[in-house]
């Protein structure tokens, strides 16, 4: 038998740890080739939050009172980048769910690869897809009127604060395109939880403008304290209270979410 | 490698007492197979007989209740690792990547199987000729036609060069043409030496691909042997011919009732599909004495009847004799067939969409009145 040597299945510790790179990056390079070989996919992605941009830079900003240097588009952007990051994480449900029902999953369970691969290949792409998509935005945020005001070091850890939002909304978009399976009930159902979430935070208004009981959701829950860090970040003013929260929530997601994601991988079928 | 090859006459495949439920639903109920290497086993079963379940056992994809699976020597719970070692897996759908083009699909399993990049890129061209893809190897996957779809999954499943096979219901879904085409492939799978277990809900699939047969129904061996052996438990031979006026079926079963009387095991009653005007029926070791009888009665009725012959049964047949309903009986569709209706290979063709038995066009009944009663006698 011409069978093809395995090198590496004497599976000591380091080697498993270099082959559970190699099949990650193996992995994450393919979802990064699909994504850049349909055009559309990034434009998709893109065109919703360029809209958001325009309509409420352009249409409702007018109307809403900001207390903000710059006006309201720059305390708009962090809100609208926040938001794009976990509207992003559709594909990532989407995806699963489409790859549970060809096989795709199946065909890569049933393969000598390391078992964290397929999920942390797709959530390492789609980080790389969620960061690019943020810069797009931020350089749309520009042409608008939107500045930085904080200097560069702030300004980058505002985009990596908003990457790590999106990347624990992609877990729980993980956790929910596995469970759920079938792409058109994630179609439907996947993201109807964010928009509470992103639309009663500080994203768009400033919370003293809403309803007393919406108040007390909107302080206190996690979105507001990402997008409040985040426009701490961007513009300057006190971030620690708000970014101290932010990390919290954001660690609760991922201790709770990931085993769930990883869970719903190793039932689906 | 070496360990393997070395346990000589052992079965690449052992699977003792296989259970497994979801909830209520019993999906095995206690399964035994055993597969000598190098061979094919044809699994053949109804949907929701629990042929992808044992599949999804075999392949490390789901844990059994109860029971034991070895593949080439190894657990499948205990010694998963080195089972997905041995295997490759196709399944009911091509697990491809539609945006990539076939070589990139088959070159970034070549990766996942660690492979160095020299061999990552022959291993991919090797398959892409041996499947006829060379020429498409470099358009996307989503331009390729269904037929060649399910080839480029099958050469994925083929790139670690596994030992050991899985074909889940490897043909469903592909039209006539494609269907001979995968039969090719598979045919020639297994001249190459590699084990292969093949689930399939057409019966003339295991006929013409396995050299055993496994008949599962409702999560039980229900039946095992080669495609001879199990037309031969049928017990004889059958008489079948077409009603081309549906209203006189019943008349044409009366007149043949006489002589099904001690046929044995699947004499004595007529099978009639009121749809398609096919009646069947069992006439044990009678043969030609039976024809001659049928030839009679059906004439002194006055029933004008098409394609009377009598033919070695079919799996079509035995599945029937084991079970007590038709292959195939539940669609996909939900519609329930009428009981104990189509058995032949060839009439799934016509009653499944886009009629997929090449089958028909072989066997396809000719105009022949009751006089001219021709007997195709056993071969």
């Amino acid at each position: 038998m011409t069978a093809i040597a395995h090198p590496a299945w004497a599976p000591g510790l380091g080697s498993r740890i270099r082959w559970g790179v190699s099949d990650t990056l193996t992995l994450t390079k393919r979802s990064l080739l699909v994504w850049l070989r349909v055009p559309a996919y990034l434009v998709f992605t893109v065109i919703q939050p360029v809209m958001f941009v325009l309509l409420f830079r352009y249409v409702f900003g007018g109307a809403i009172p900001v207390q903000v240097s710059g006006g309201y588009v720059n305390f708009l952007m962090p809100g609208i980048i926040a938001q794009t990051a976990a509207f992003a994480t559709f594909g990532t449900a989407i995806v699963l769910a489409q790859e549970l029902k060809k096989g795709v999953i199946d065909r890569l369970k049933s393969m000598p690869i390391a078992r964290s691969a397929v999920l942390t290949g797709r959530l390492v792409a789609d980080t790389g897809r969620m960061v690019v998509t943020i810069l797009i935005i931020v350089g749309v945020g520009y042409a608008v009127g939107f500045r930085f005001l904080n200097g560069v070091g702030p300004a980058v850890a505002m985009v990596v604060l908003a990457t790590v939002f999106g990347v624990a909304i992609a877990c729980i978009s993980a956790f929910t395109g596995l469970a759920i399976g079938d792409e058109e009930s994630v179609q439907a159902f996947g993201l109807i939880w964010l928009f509470p979430l992103t639309f009663v935070s500080s994203a768009f208004v400033p919370i003293p403008s809403m309803p007393g009981w919406l108040q007390a959701f909107a302080n206190n829950q996690p979105v507001t304290y990402v997008i409040d860090a985040m426009r701490a970040l961007a513009l300057g003013g006190p971030v620690e209270a708000s970014l101290w929260k932010s990390v919290a929530w954001l660690a609760g997601i991922f201790v709770v979410f990931v085993p769930l994601a990883v869970r719903a991988y190793r039932r689906a079928s | 490698m070496s360990q393997v090859n070395g346990v000589g006459g052992q079965p690449a495949i052992l699977v003792e007492g296989l259970i497994k439920s979801f909830g209520e639903v019993r999906a095995l109920r206690g399964i035994d197979l055993s597969v000598p290497r190098g061979t094919v086993l044809g699994v053949l079963g109804p949907n929701g007989a629990g042929k992808t379940t044992a599949v999804r056992i075999l392949t490390t994809l789901l844990l059994p209740d109860g029971g034991r699976a070895m593949v080439e020597g190894h657990d499948v719970v205990r010694e998963a690792a080195a089972v997905r070692r041995s295997i490759g897996l196709a399944g009911q759908s091509a697990a491809i990547q539609e945006e990539l083009t076939g070589r990139e699909n088959l070159e970034i399993i070549g990766r996942l199987y660690h492979l160095s990049r020299p061999e990552v890129r022959s291993r991919a061209a090797e398959l892409l000729e041996q499947f006829g893809l060379a020429d498409a190897a470099d358009r996307t996957a989503k331009t390729y036609s269904g037929g060649m779809q399910r080839r480029l999954d099958l050469a994925a499943s083929l790139v670690g060069r596994p030992r050991v096979l899985f074909l889940d219901e490897p043909t469903t879904g592909l039209d006539p043409r494609a269907r001979l085409g995968m039969w090719d492939v598979i045919r020639s799978l297994a001249a190459g030496g590699t084990t292969l277990l093949l689930t399939t809900q057409y019966l003339d699939e295991a006929d013409e691909l396995a050299d055993e047969i496994v008949v599962i129904d409702h999560g039980l061996v229900i039946a095992a042997g080669t495609s001879e052996e199990l037309k031969n438990r049928v017990g004889g031979d059958v008489i079948e011919f077409t009603v081309p006026d549906r209203s006189r079926i019943a008349e044409a079963v009366k007149a043949i009732a006489p002589i099904l009387e001690g046929a044995g095991e699947v004499g004595g009653e007529p099978h009639a599909d009121p749809e398609t005007g096919v009646v069947n029926a069992g006439v044990g070791a009678r043969g030609s004495d039976a024809l001659i009888e049928a030839v009679r009665g059906l004439d002194a009725a006055g029933v004008v009847t098409r394609g009377l012959a009598l033919r070695r049964p079919s799996l079509d047949d035995v599945f029937l004799a084991l079970t007590g309903h038709a292959a195939e009986e539940e669609q996909p569709n939900g519609r329930r067939r009428g009981p104990r209706g189509r058995r032949r290979a060839g009439d799934k063709g016509r009653g499944g969409p886009g009629g997929r038995s090449p089958r028909e066009e072989r066997e396809g009944p000719g105009e022949r009145s009751p006089r001219e009663g021709n007997a195709r006698t056993a071969s």
